[in-house]
């Protein structure tokens, strides 16, 4: 049986989507299962760094698509999870260098291999957009609580309802809980009221995200943080398990003494 | 930070505006139909049914509702009573 195709996707630059591929890539190997996450940003790419595979790289998508070298070949092992792979974009092209037709064979081919194919669209809704979703069984919108984002996720959402019948979910990132409670930014529920799509995730902001992806590490792995957690019941929902939406707690007195929670909530 | 801040936020927190701009941007991107072109047909609809019936152009509502993600053109055109302008 072949694997699910998913399109993590956002219309505007910025949100977390790479993150947020990487982090549900991760936590769908750690929850058994195996995936491959395609980044599909030609001339911009991102996941190899955010997985900490950057250095493992020999071809990319495009050489794969000229024939340059086989499929396995331009696949790169996660060092951690042995069933856990990545196709890197290619850094050197054009947005253009790939036609939906290509970007089709190329994700229905990983989903012969694997359990999950994740693809990692680039911003905006012109054509590395439509590459990237036309393959798509499901595409998830990430957002961010703010008026920008959750317009162009709008836009998202309103094209592949008009052109397709690609179901969506909806993953908003970056909730500062502290300042939900001050009603100093739009709740979650807001969101989700604004732009009707489903929820499959909200994640809190965490200053360890940045810490983890310096370090090549994403957050996923580390157990006992929320925004990790958040991006592992991603995982899980997507495999169909019923996870509640936790309610988002306000960072520990500790942390908040600490003061970092303080300074990027102000 | 204003002082009068305090009292303001009760009334309308940033939350609530930031909702409120949110909730009128969306209802006009995914009509399609921008603010200014919603006053202009607000004045035909004035015109054209002024032609046939006798209204209060001042009270006339013409805007976007939304059902989910269906949009709807809403409008509210009282009938002009000629019983009150009797009086």
């Amino acid at each position: 049986m072949a694997g699910k195709i998913i399109t993590i996707s956002s219309g505007k630059g910025g949100v977390g989507k790479t993150t947020t591929t990487a982090n549900i890539g991760l936590g769908l190997a750690m929850l058994g299962a195996r995936v491959i996450c395609i980044d599909a940003d030609i001339g911009l790419r991102n996941l190899d760094v955010m997985l900490g595979l950057e250095n493992r790289i020999v071809y990319d998508i495009i050489n794969y698509i000229e024939g340059r070298c086989r499929f396995r070949q331009a696949l790169v092992r996660d060092k951690r999870f042995p069933e856990l792979f990545m196709m890197p974009a290619a850094q050197t092209r054009a947005k253009d260098a790939i036609s939906v037709e290509q970007m089709k064979s190329v994700a229905n081919e990983a989903a012969q291999m694997v359990d999950y194919v994740l693809i990692d669209s680039p911003a905006g809704i012109e054509h590395g957009f439509r590459c990237a979703s036309a393959p798509a069984e499901m595409v998830l919108v990430v957002t961010n609580p703010e008026i920008a984002s959750v317009r162009d996720a709008d836009r998202v959402v309103g094209l592949l309802e008009a052109e397709t019948n690609i179901p969506t979910r909806l993953i908003i990132n970056r909730i500062k809980p502290e300042m939900v409670r001050r009603k100093e930014m739009l709740s979650p529920e807001d969101v989700v009221d604004l732009l009707a799509v489903d929820l499959i995730g909200l994640v809190p902001e965490d200053t360890e995200i940045l810490a983890a992806s310096n370090r090549g590490n994403p957050i996923v792995l580390n157990n006992g943080s929320m925004a990790g957690k958040a991006f592992l019941d991603i995982a899980r929902r997507l495999k169909g398990e019923d996870i509640p939406f936790a309610p988002l707690k306000r960072p520990s007195l500790f942390k908040r003494l600490l003061g970092s929670h303080r300074k990027e909530s102000l | 930070m204003n002082w009068l801040n305090i009292f303001q936020r009760r009334k309308n927190s940033d939350r609530e505006i930031a909702a409120q701009r949110l909730r009128l941007v969306l209802a006009h991107d995914r009509a399609n139909l921008s603010p200014g072109m919603l006053d202009m047909l607000k004045d035909e609809i004035i015109t054209v049914i002024s032609r046939h019936l006798e209204i209060d152009a001042n009270k006339v509502e013409v805007r976007l509702t939304e059902d989910a993600r269906e949009m709807r053109l809403f409008a509210d055109i009282p009938l002009h009573n000629p019983r009150k302008g009797a009086i």
